[in-house]
């Protein structure tokens, strides 16, 4: 098919053309016009069914606005539904689908849903899929659901790159018609640091969609001169196909820039689209305002279409809709339609006004009345027309125009709960008082629909905005028609005249929604949906407002408008995200012994953003048990290493150090001797268990503080608080030295003749005892530190070396074990080895625990102030019925004892009222060959020996327990000391 | 949101942890007759103004400072930002 509909003018490039696939069928365009305009010019009007009665529909606008030409672009994993046509810019190769359809755009087998209209009214589904309950899950939902909802996703990963930016300027201008560029030309020749953006590809707004003259150009000529010079200015920064999507608190403003979408595929190495994080000192808002149709019968045929999207058509993209035009206004933009078409050699059927003083025209026929009702199956072919005088004429024609008025675009201005003022001259909403700091409005967004009103508008709030002194800049000769308007929303005595047509919303549905109560105009749009979806119903809104407000016999500004709230327009959740998915999701950090893991096969967990080895497998292992168990045997028969680089580490100094450590933790650390090592329980304000941890004094006003993996942060930020808000003249210092520090558990009977041959010093059991503490070196003098500290149970040391040598540290220490078989463990048999010891863990520190739960209710010093120490002693925590910390075995070994299980009373009944504590940590251990666990039984220090039932409903366990000590291995402490 | 840190000066609001009201500054005397019930409303009870509001941001992503922030918590006007330690001093937390 060729371009039938396509006229002389406009600001394509005819010299090239674009081959473009929609539905399966090819068709040519031209670079510079829409999908939308391309497929006009090839006399497809019909792009789209309709969401609910799949009704035939075409674009209604040129714009972002658009609520009906929504289509499937591209294929395969690049296929993104609900683009709206009307902004795809033409490329070559462009593929497009129809969407919302079964069947055919031309023969919708849903397009049934039409007839039954009576039925299916606001509120449908709340009144019908009422009962019987039981058929919800099984059959209206997915009845509904595969009828519900547009275009379809690929459902496979998104190929292409989405990036974030930061920006920073004197003065943000959002819209680049006559008032943002006239801003832009008045700041960026006073020397500001501006960035212009704009939705659109080509720049100027209005001034590509209409005929008026700027001094002696045109109005597109005089923008293209007036960004040619923009574009020579360093402080300027030009963004076209750029929508500032929001406005948030102290300036900041979100913008998204479509780098890539209107390529076939991106550029090699370019994003598909950026979300820009703009940062202003002042901001112009010069959004421009949104045409309003007028409601009646049928009013929703394809080539029914907003009047000045006629003009834009025409104008800029050099299509008409068809050969015959029909307008109907409410004001003399219609007029302006008919002329700019008229021009261009369009027969204009008539012009339809409801105003009685009708401007008359020598080339076109002027009519007083209204249009009452069209037909055409796809596509407008007939309009009836109902004259002043009652009589009734039909009009043939392919497209209508329908001029109701312009909205400014005001929705930036409530972003921060702004609300707007109504402005009678042009029935409209305009931006109130109370804009976000720093933004001034001008133009037509803040009600100036002249050209003359825009250019002085965007003169002087650039002045404004930026403090320009002296006069505004001589403004070339334009427009400045008033505003002639009748305010007219629908025609009366019409039913199925749709408001919104996004959601096929009537004017009968919001009579409806009124009678039965949902009056506030929130309540309105959720029962009816009006102005939902992808154009938040910018054509719609004020429609629904008027009838309400008829309805209810007030003013349209006595019913308001709802909020106006971010994004402006439908914005890509890939864009929101960026780079942050799959694995980029958040850092990934790697331990100093990765590489080395790595290499030695080991199985990797994510802990907080770290990844450790959870365990090493050797070939012969066919399940992960058997090689925990062997990591587990060997080290407590020879001897094991495992990094514990991830623990939080905080280095505390200062001559308060010792004071302030007392503060933090509940037990005391002041008479804890240089080169001593002690555990530390530290309590939230409320009395509940935070962190554990050790602090090692290695000197009189230097300690370092280790914290839990997952608590690194927490804590830190915590002592920070404690030091500055609580105790700010404490003379202490403490900083992070996490990444400083590479750390490695050596544990096992063994572990003190490992680490003989790697340390300098003297670490026998005199010089160096349990819990000791010190700086030494090894291999011959590099810095080290040494802990003789003990998570498993067995005689055991940490040691720590500069991050940059503990890859090194990883290999002499395997080296240096030969001879004793050192077998690396992981995350998993560490576990295992501190269950068997009872210590407690995340799992024991869970958020609910006080001291006294986890079996150290002694540590807690009544000596001293510490934080949680006063309230620790309520009422509610301690005395009869408190859980504490006891272990678990089996009676018959085999059994499993799950974690998460509830205990109850052997002879007891089995529920919620009757329970008696529950399993925070399980396994298997290999020291005793059967499952132990530990956990919190109420009155559990007074238990042991008792049998119980630990039940767990939901996954079917069931099996009887022993309380014991949570001390499975070496109660008394031998091991640890030897 | 913007942060004006005293020391740094204008900062984004993500490089901030918040905390909550700036009355954790004053945490009661453990030995007072009342210690008790003071720690359960310093730990428990807080006011939720609509208004002017002191709160504790922690610059977690930059030099480990806590401020306290006066915000307007219907505008999110801030109209002062001062370092927490500052603050604690002037309410009498010095030693």
């Amino acid at each position: 098919m060729t371009q039938v509909n396509r006229l002389p003018g406009g600001q394509i490039d005819r010299t090239q053309s674009c081959k473009f696939t929609f539905d399966g069928k090819a068709y040519t365009g031209h670079p510079g016009d829409t999908l939308a305009s391309a497929l006009l010019a090839n006399g497809v009007r019909l792009m789209g069914r309709s969401f609910k009665y799949h009704r035939p529909r075409g674009p209604l606008t040129a714009g972002s606005e658009e609520p009906n030409a929504l289509v499937e672009l591209r294929d395969g994993a690049r296929q993104e539904p609900n683009t709206r046509a009307t902004t795809v810019e033409l490329y070559d190769g462009l593929l497009a689908k129809s969407q919302n359809r079964v069947g055919s755009l031309r023969f919708d087998l849903l397009a049934i849903n039409d007839r039954f209209s009576n039925v299916l009214t606001a509120g449908f589904y709340y009144k019908t899929f009422m009962w019987p309950a039981a058929l919800w899950e099984k059959l209206y939902e997915p009845i509904i659901r595969k009828a519900a909802g547009l275009g379809s996703l690929s459902l496979k990963d998104d190929p292409d790159v989405y990036d974030k930016g930061f920006l920073h300027c004197d003065l943000l201008i959002i819209g680049a018609g006559p008032t943002g560029l006239m801003a832009a030309l008045t700041a960026g020749r006073a020397g500001a640091d501006v960035i212009l953006a704009d939705e659109d590809f080509a720049l100027g707004g209005r001034l590509n969609s209409e005929t008026l003259t700027i001094g002696d150009q045109s109005g597109a000529d005089w923008a293209a001169e007036v960004v040619g010079e923009l574009a020579t200015l360093p402080n300027v920064r030009i963004m076209p196909r750029t929508t500032v999507i929001g406005a948030f608190d102290h300036g900041v403003y979100g913008a998204v820039e479509r780098v890539s979408d209107h390529m076939y595929a991106p550029d090699a190495g370019k994003p598909r689209q950026v979300l820009w994080r703009i940062y202003t000192q002042k901001t112009i808002l010069a959004a421009g305002a949104t045409e309003r149709p007028i409601a009646f019968e049928n009013n929703d045929r394809p080539g029914i279409m907003l009047g000045g999207a006629l003009r834009t058509y025409a104008n800029r993209f050099a299509v008409t809709a068809d050969k015959r035009v029909a307008i109907f206004t409410n004001n003399d933009d219609g007029h302006r339609t008919a002329a700019d078409l008229h021009a261009k050699g369009v027969r204009i059927s008539a012009v339809v006004d409801i105003r009685p003083d009708v401007p008359r025209s020598l080339d076109y026929e002027v009519l007083h009345g209204e249009l009452v009702n069209t037909k055409g199956r796809l596509g407008l072919t007939f309009a009836e027309v109902r004259l002043a005088d009652g009589t009734m004429r039909t009009l043939e024609c392919g497209a209508l125009g329908l001029s109701g008025g312009w909205n400014p675009n005001i929705h930036m201005t409530c972003h921060q709960r702004g609300r707007p003022l109504w402005n009678d001259d042009i029935a409209a909403f305009v931006p109130g008082a109370d804009l976000p700091a720093g933004m001034v409005v001008a133009g037509a967004a803040n009600g100036n629909l002249s050209t003359t009103g825009a250019l002085q508008g965007g003169a002087a709030a650039a002045k404004q905005a930026l403090g320009l002194k002296g006069r505004l800049p001589k403004l070339p000769q334009a427009e400045d028609a008033p505003v002639n308007l009748k305010p007219f929303w629908y025609v009366e005595g019409c039913s199925r005249a749709w408001l919104d047509q996004q959601n096929d919303v009537t004017v009968k549905d919001v009579k409806l929604s009124h009678q039965e109560g949902f009056r506030s105009v929130e309540h309105l749009k959720r029962y009816t949906t009006l102005g939902m979806a992808t154009d938040q119903g910018k054509t719609s809104n004020m429609g629904g407002l008027a009838i309400m407000a008829e309805l209810a016999g007030k003013t349209i500004p006595e019913v308001g408008t709802t909020i106006f709230r971010p994004p402006y327009t439908p914005t890509a959740i890939g864009v929101l995200g960026g780079r942050h998915r799959g694995q980029e999701f958040h850092p990934k950090r790697l331990t100093p012994s990765h590489k080395w893991a790595e290499a030695q096969g080991a199985v990797f967990v994510e802990v907080g953003n770290w990844l450790r080895a959870q365990w090493f497998p050797q070939a012969s292992e066919t399940h992960w048990r058997e090689t925990v168990d062997r990591e587990v045997l060997a080290t407590r028969n020879s001897v094991g290493v495992c990094d514990v680089t991830t623990l939080g580490k905080v280095d505390v100094q200062g001559t308060d150090a010792a004071g302030f450590l007392n503060k933090v933790y509940c037990n005391g650390f002041a008479k804890l001797a240089v080169g001593k090592t002690r555990y530390g329980l530290m309590l939230r304000e409320d009395g509940i268990a935070m962190d554990d941890g050790t602090a090692a004094r290695l000197a009189e006003d230097h300690f370092v503080v280790t914290t839990t993996t997952a608590n690194a942060l927490p804590v830190y930020r915590h002592m920070e608080f404690v030091r500055q808000c609580l105790f700010p003249d404490m003379d202490v210092q403490v900083i992070s030295t996490t990444e400083a520090w590479a750390q490695y558990a050596v544990a096992g009977p063994n572990s003190r003749k490992l680490l003989s041959q790697i340390v300098d010093q003297d670490i026998s059991n005199d010089a160096f005892p349990f819990m000791a503490c010190g700086n030494i070196t090894i291999c011959g003098g590099l810095r080290a530190r040494l802990f003789r500290i003990s998570f498993s149970g067995e005689l055991a040391y940490e040691i720590a070396v500069p991050t940059a040598y503990g890859d090194a540290l990883i290999r002499k220490i395997m080296e240096a074990g030969a001879q004793y078989d050192v077998t690396p463990y992981g995350t998993e048999a560490l576990g295992v080895m501190r269950i068997e010891k009872g210590h407690a863990a995340g799992n024991e520190l869970n958020g609910t625990t006080t001291a006294l739960n986890l079996g150290m209710g002694r540590m807690v010093s009544k000596k001293k102030d510490s934080v949680g120490s006063t309230l620790s002693e309520r009422e509610g925590l301690n005395g009869e019925g408190q859980l504490y910390q006891v272990g678990f075995k089996p009676i018959d070994p085999k059994d499993p004892v799950p974690a998460g299980a509830h205990l109850m009373n052997a002879d007891g009944p089995v529920d919620a009222a009757h329970d008696q504590g529950y399993v925070t940590s399980a396994c298997y251990s290999p020291h005793l060959d059967h499952a132990i666990a530990i956990g919190f039984l109420k009155n559990g220090a007074d238990r042991m020996g008792e049998h119980m039932r630990l039940v767990s409903p939901l996954t079917g366990v069931d099996v009887k327990v022993e309380i014991t000590s949570a001390h499975f291995i070496d109660p008394e402490g031998e091991r640890l000391r030897a | 949101m913007i942060i004006d840190h005293p020391l740094l000066g204008p900062r984004d609001a993500a490089e901030f942890t918040y905390l909550g009201d700036a009355k954790l500054i004053d945490r009661p005397d453990w030995q007072s007759e009342t210690a008790r019930q003071d720690f359960y409303e310093y730990a428990y009870l807080r006011e939720n103004p609509a208004g002017w509001h002191q709160e504790l941001w922690f610059h977690e992503a930059g030099d480990r400072s806590w401020l306290v922030v006066t915000r307007n918590t219907v505008t999110h006007e801030i109209s002062k930002v001062e370092l927490a330690r500052d603050v604690a001093r002037a309410r009498g937390r010095s030693k």
